[in-house]
């Protein structure tokens, strides 16, 4: 069995197309895998493998995903990792995961996360967090910590997650494995529980670049059902290149290691090394707004959360705490069902947008918002993608910033400003600081994923990183 | 820099209860990160357009043609309490 579940995605696809692996056998290895867990990635595990009949002749074979919770499933309990919604069916099935599921990746579980996506170690799960597969004493980052722990402890193949302003990336740093948030507008929405409706976006965590552009490409597509959906004018394709001759990566001027742990600095100039020995050019560029990317971050994301969550009231689904009025059944659903981290953003956004402060904090941000926009199209009239750490630091203890909110909020530095400006970026694994994963980051312009994934793959096969055994995926 | 007085305003905006140990908590907490969002006052954003949508979207309209819904005991089959086809609540006006 363990040899099963040591197959990438890819690899596994291919063997039951060759009639070498019995997709149903596929399914049980991981559903036994899942449902042994001791991470705590999980909030659901199918109870038993799909018709393999349904996925025979299909792109993807019958490799099962692990879906993060906050997508709705049919049937299937989808919670956002919220109190609030403890036990909610939802009666549809968001087109993304419906997408995966016609391309041959039926449900495998769902996946413990930050409450409504909100957090950056899953700390912040309304049913408790999720452990890093590296050291159990460790978060695994978030807000897709469960998909990321699932996916680097080899229980799960692959597994979507989101990324508002680094949910996809940061937790792939922080355990060794590969995460894509694509450009803005190219993944359906439709069916994903809002936290910033103007951010959120669907990405594939995977223990591969080569897994994570054969889970994209069937991700992507215009969806009625979202009206700031958009074709993606390429068509997706599996990488193979391993040299980066002619293109031109790019250093942020202001990113000199300061406030870098220098563990994952180290790594991160020895992988720039790497990329000019395969034929890249190193240039700095100006992004002279970025700087205030997490200032902007936290007034846009909190005031969309403010206004999504206004629909958990107590009325039509989820939660209800009875009382004699129905303004006291709001209040106090809405105190008993939301944790501290939501309730802080619900009370910050809606604070921005309160009477007298609109103009100050939300009309302000949405400016420094278009002028981060404006940084990365200059910059990238002169560089080809743009680098960074993923992250700032490796993987901290359970607990050590959870007095902070300010601090696990500077943790997002490098992941947000791209957020902003609704550009792809893909997270790969960078080495190891203090015996723990480090992640690299490569972003391009807007619907550059092609150009990203080949990056990324001949920098994955120069880092040859392998983190299987040091994150137990190998073991039974 | 933000006191008890506006907690208490924008949690009966937010229609969300706290506690008077979350109160207080929530000043300091809030208080915090809003010193750090101050930063973007230092920029000067005279004439610089407010993004609305990073992508280039307009007007994405469907078929003006109608389509299924969800039925409604489907619609209705998550909610607390159900009356008469519709979601019951309690009065908006408390108990004489």
């Amino acid at each position: 069995m363990s040899e099963i579940t040591a197959l990438t995605a890819k690899q596994a696809a291919d063997a039951v197309a060759a009639g070498d692996l019995d997709p149903t056998e596929l399914f049980e290895a991981y559903r036994t895998r899942a449902a042994a867990d001791e991470l705590n990635a999980y909030t659901w595990v199918s109870e038993e493998a799909p018709v393999a009949d349904g996925t025979a002749g299909t792109p993807l074979a019958g490799v099962p995903l692990a879906v993060k919770d906050l997508f709705c499933t049919e049937g299937v309990p989808s919670q956002s990792g919220s109190k609030i919604l403890e036990g909610y069916l939802p009666p549809y099935t968001a087109t993304v995961v419906a997408q995966l599921a016609a391309a041959g990746a039926p449900l495998l579980a769902k996946t413990n996360q930050d409450e409504f996506a909100m957090g950056s170690s899953n700390e912040n799960s309304g049913y408790g967090p999720t452990l890093n597969p590296w050291d159990r004493a460790r978060v695994p980052g978030g807000s897709s910590g469960g998909s990321a722990a699932a996916v680097a402890g080899g229980s799960a193949p692959w597994a979507l997650g989101t990324d508002t302003g680094g949910s996809v990336r940061q937790p792939a740093a922080m355990t060794g494995i590969v995460g894509l948030k694509p450009t803005y507008g190219s993944v359906s929405r439709y069916g994903m529980i809002a936290f910033a409706s103007s951010l959120d976006q669907a990405g594939p965590l995977t223990r591969d670049v080569t897994d994570a552009a054969l889970l994209y490409s069937y991700m992507t597509g215009r969806d009625p059902m979202d009206s700031t959906s958009l074709a993606h004018p390429d068509s997706i394709a599996l990488p193979t290149g391993d040299r980066l001759d002619g293109l031109t990566l790019g250093v942020p001027e202001a990113l000199t290691g300061e406030g870098v742990e220098p563990g994952v600095f180290a790594r991160f100039e020895e992988t720039l090394k790497l990329a000019e020995g395969l034929g890249a050019t190193i240039e700095r560029v100006s992004l002279p707004h970025t700087e205030y990317g997490i200032s902007a971050y936290y007034v846009i994301a909190p005031a969309e959360a403010s206004s999504n969550l206004a629909r958990f009231d107590g009325v039509r689904y989820g939660k209800r705490v009875e009382a004699s009025t129905l303004l006291e059944m709001y209040t106090k659903t809405r105190h008993d069902g939301f944790g501290d981290e939501v309730k802080r953003r619900i009370m910050l956004g809606t604070y921005a947008l309160s009477s007298g402060y609109y103009d100050a904090y939300y009309g302000k941000a949405q400016r420094v918002r278009t002028k981060i926009a404006e940084d990365y199209k200059n910059a990238f009239a002169g560089v080809d993608l743009i680098v960074t750490p993923t992250a700032p630091s490796v993987a901290w203890e359970l607990g050590a910033k959870s007095d902070d909110p300010l601090s696990m909020y500077l943790e997002d530095l490098f992941t947000v400003p791209i957020s902003l400006a609704g550009l792809p970026a893909i997270s790969i694994p960078n080495g190891l600081s203090d015996d723990l994963p480090v992640g690299f980051q490569i972003a391009g312009p807007a619907f550059s994923e092609n150009r990203v994934l080949s990056a990324a793959y001949a920098l994955e096969q120069a880092i040859g990183f392998d983190g299987a055994a040091a994150a137990g995926r190998n073991q039974g | 820099m933000i006191d008890r007085e506006q907690v208490l305003h924008v949690a009966r905006l937010s229609r969300l209860e706290l506690s008077d140990d979350e109160v207080g908590r929530m000043a300091t907490e809030l208080s915090s990160v809003l010193g750090h969002i101050e930063k973007i006052g230092e920029l000067d954003l005279d004439g610089v357009p407010p993004t609305s949508h990073v992508v280039e979207v307009a007007n994405a309209l469907r078929p003006d043609v109608p389509v299924e819904c969800l039925p409604r005991d489907v619609a209705l089959s998550q909610a607390p309490a159900v009356q008469d086809g519709g979601f019951l609540v309690p009065s908006p006006q408390a108990a004489a």
